[in-house]
């Protein structure tokens, strides 16, 4: 699990759309085995700083390494041992999952067992399927599979669960902690909290292209309540989701 | 750990991107129906073996003799019976080339010919061949008459036969190429920005030429697949001509993929401009359609004005498509063929200029 060995370091990233600054001079550090969560609402600049760190984008200052590498300098390099998922990835829309599979190994150069890695993601009944033809979280589980091909010492997920039912999210959830226990560091970006609450193994909390607050999400409630903050509405045991679960059950569907 | 091979890698989107292709069925229809259409309708109405004359013998003339029979038994002539005023309206339409009146007089005959002035020279065709028979038929009835000049048939020298089909294949073969370089190309790279196929492409080692290379690697195969089918349908179905057979063939075929590829560059240039993807077919069509007219596709460029003729004979596919009907027709080798070659690579270094600047990756 987590070693506190820095395998992401940002130092004063900044980057400028014209007179628009996305990300502003925001410094932090991700540990090899952890899922970091990078959270905001829409436009905080999660999305950016997550691309710069993939080297899908060029940025205005700063420094970012990623296991030691610089983005600047070794790109290909830094590529070759990360996943990335993008928020709307694309994909040949009329090839079957075990032909856009076949693809991706040729692109990272590695031979896979094709149906294993569908079985990892719980899609081997769709190996024929095309990925058109796939829901929105069959989609998102794919797209994470496309991601592990090159067994990378980090993924990157932007939003994996955003506009997926319940059961979808949670199946995600799960797959998502399976690859954090097989050793790998993940980082996702989120805007629920509930879900960075579950998830993540520490959070940064983005606004207006700064990061407000990094920790623990038992910490960060902690600090709050230690400000003498209390919440509004009384909570019972449970909530409406639970509600929902408990009743449509938590399996993995086809939805 | 092994080198990363970005052949390997680009070959990976080469047979993707061909796999989609396949499956796409505006490529099919672009690189395979249209032209087999074209060559079908024109395959099937060509050779009906030169002139013909359309003729009509009106009702009150005498058929006892022999000029008639002379006529009739013409394989260049189709003879029609009809009514006075009917066969009058059609010569008028211009359906009817002639009509022809023979009178039997105490001496012999006389022939009478009415020709329009909508079939002129068909007109002059059949006079000049009623003219033949009766002088010849006048030689027949008095033997032993001298003339004074004589024309000695010699036998006919056998030309090559230039079928329709050896004309219009090659046409449709270059604007099959046209189409499937310019709209296939264009779409393919639109598409992939616009669903963000390209940027997951860009989250891998590949370096980004080697994703172009790929994708228009598949994109020359499966235009190539679609010439080489061409070619061998219009070979065994309707005797498309090709000289030295396989060399011929071959020739043939690299000059396609050399088409094809400076036609990609207009594909690559429209992407580039396109903003989205209602803006290809326009642009794509202000690139293909006056080349499709004024190139040569379905008639030779003389038929047009000499005002527009220079225009036409810059266009690229106007240089293709010589170029194989030299090849294919007149069995020319590559460098035969230079002064073509050469300014289609002419055109090719333009359009790669032009591509490379407007090219967008986002």
């Amino acid at each position: 699990m987590n070693t506190n060995k820095e395998i992401i370091k940002v130092q004063n990233l900044f980057k400028q759309y014209g007179v628009f600054t996305a990300v502003n001079r925001i410094s932090f550090n991700v540990y090899e085995g952890e899922i970091f969560g990078l959270l905001g609402p829409n436009g905080a600049g999660k999305t950016t700083t997550l691309e710069i760190i993939e080297t899908l984008r060029n940025k205005s200052g700063g420094e970012v390494w990623v296991d030691g590498m610089s983005v600047d300098d070794e790109p290909n390099e830094i590529k070759k041992i990360i996943g990335v998922q993008l928020q709307a990835a694309g994909y040949y829309p009329s090839l079957n999952l075990t032909e856009l599979l076949s693809l991706f190994s040729g692109l990272y150069n590695v031979d896979i067992d094709i149906m294993k890695s569908l079985k990892s993601v719980g899609l081997e009944d769709k190996a024929k399927a095309k990925f058109k033809e796939l829901s929105g979280g069959q989609k998102q589980r794919f797209s994470i599979a496309t991601t592990l091909i090159n067994n990378p010492k980090i993924v990157f997920l932007d939003e994996p669960t955003t506009g997926l039912d319940p059961q979808a999210r949670r199946n995600l959830w799960d797959l998502i902690r399976g690859i954090r226990d097989d050793g790998t560091t993940v980082v996702i970006t989120t805007h629920y909290m509930d879900e960075a609450e579950q998830l993540c193994d520490r959070v940064g909390i983005m606004e207006a292209g700064k990061i407000m607050t990094l920790n623990t999400p038992d910490s960060l409630i902690d600090e709050l309540l230690a400000t003498g903050f209390t919440k509004q509405k009384v909570f019972k045991g449970a909530n409406l989701e639970d509600v929902f679960i408990n009743l449509t059950g938590h399996e993995w569907r086809d939805e | 750990m092994k080198k990363y091979s970005q052949l390997r890698a680009m070959l990976a989107i080469a047979k993707a991107s061909f796999r989609s292709s396949t499956r796409s069925p505006s490529a099919v229809v672009f690189t395979l129906l249209f032209p087999l259409i074209f060559i079908l309708v024109f395959g099937f109405i060509s050779n009906s073996g030169g002139v013909r004359l359309h003729v009509a013998i009106d009702d009150n003339s005498d058929t006892t003799n022999a000029i008639f029979q002379e006529i009739r038994f013409n394989q260049a002539i189709q003879l029609y019976a009809d009514s006075d005023s009917e066969i009058i309206r059609s010569l008028r339409k211009g359906d009817l080339d002639a009509i022809v009146h023979i009178e039997k007089m105490d001496s012999g005959f006389e022939v009478n010919v009415v020709t329009s002035d909508i079939s002129v020279q068909n007109g002059i065709l059949f006079k000049g061949m009623v003219k033949q028979i009766i002088s010849e038929l006048n030689l027949r009835a008095m033997p032993d008459f001298n003339l004074p000049f004589n024309m000695i048939e010699q036998p006919v020298i056998h030309g090559r036969e230039y079928k329709t089909i050896d004309f219009i294949l090659p046409g449709q073969l270059g604007f099959s190429l046209l189409s499937t370089g310019v709209f296939g190309t264009a779409f393919v790279f639109l598409n992939l920005r616009q669903t963000l196929v390209i940027k997951r492409f860009f989250a891998t080692p590949i370096k980004r030429p080697y994703i172009v290379l790929g994708e228009a690697l598949s994109r020359i195969v499966f235009g190539l697949i679609g010439a080489a089918f061409i070619l061998a349908l219009g070979h065994f179905a309707f005797g498309f001509t090709m000289i030295h057979g396989i060399i011929t063939f071959l020739t043939m075929m690299l000059l396609c993929a050399i088409g094809l590829i400076i036609f990609m560059g207009f594909g690559f240039v429209v992407s580039g401009l396109a903003k989205n993807e209602s803006a290809v077919p326009p642009l794509a069509n202000l690139i293909t359609l006056p080349q499709f007219l004024l190139s040569g596709t379905f008639f030779s460029i003389t038929n047009f004005p000499d005002w527009l003729q220079p225009f036409c004979r810059v266009l690229p596919l106007t240089f293709l498509n010589d170029a194989m009907r030299k090849v294919s027709f007149e069995g020319a080798g590559f460098i035969d063929i230079w002064k073509d070659l050469g300014a289609l690579g002419i055109w090719g270094v333009i359009v790669y200029a032009l591509a490379t600047k407007l090219f967008r990756w986002e």
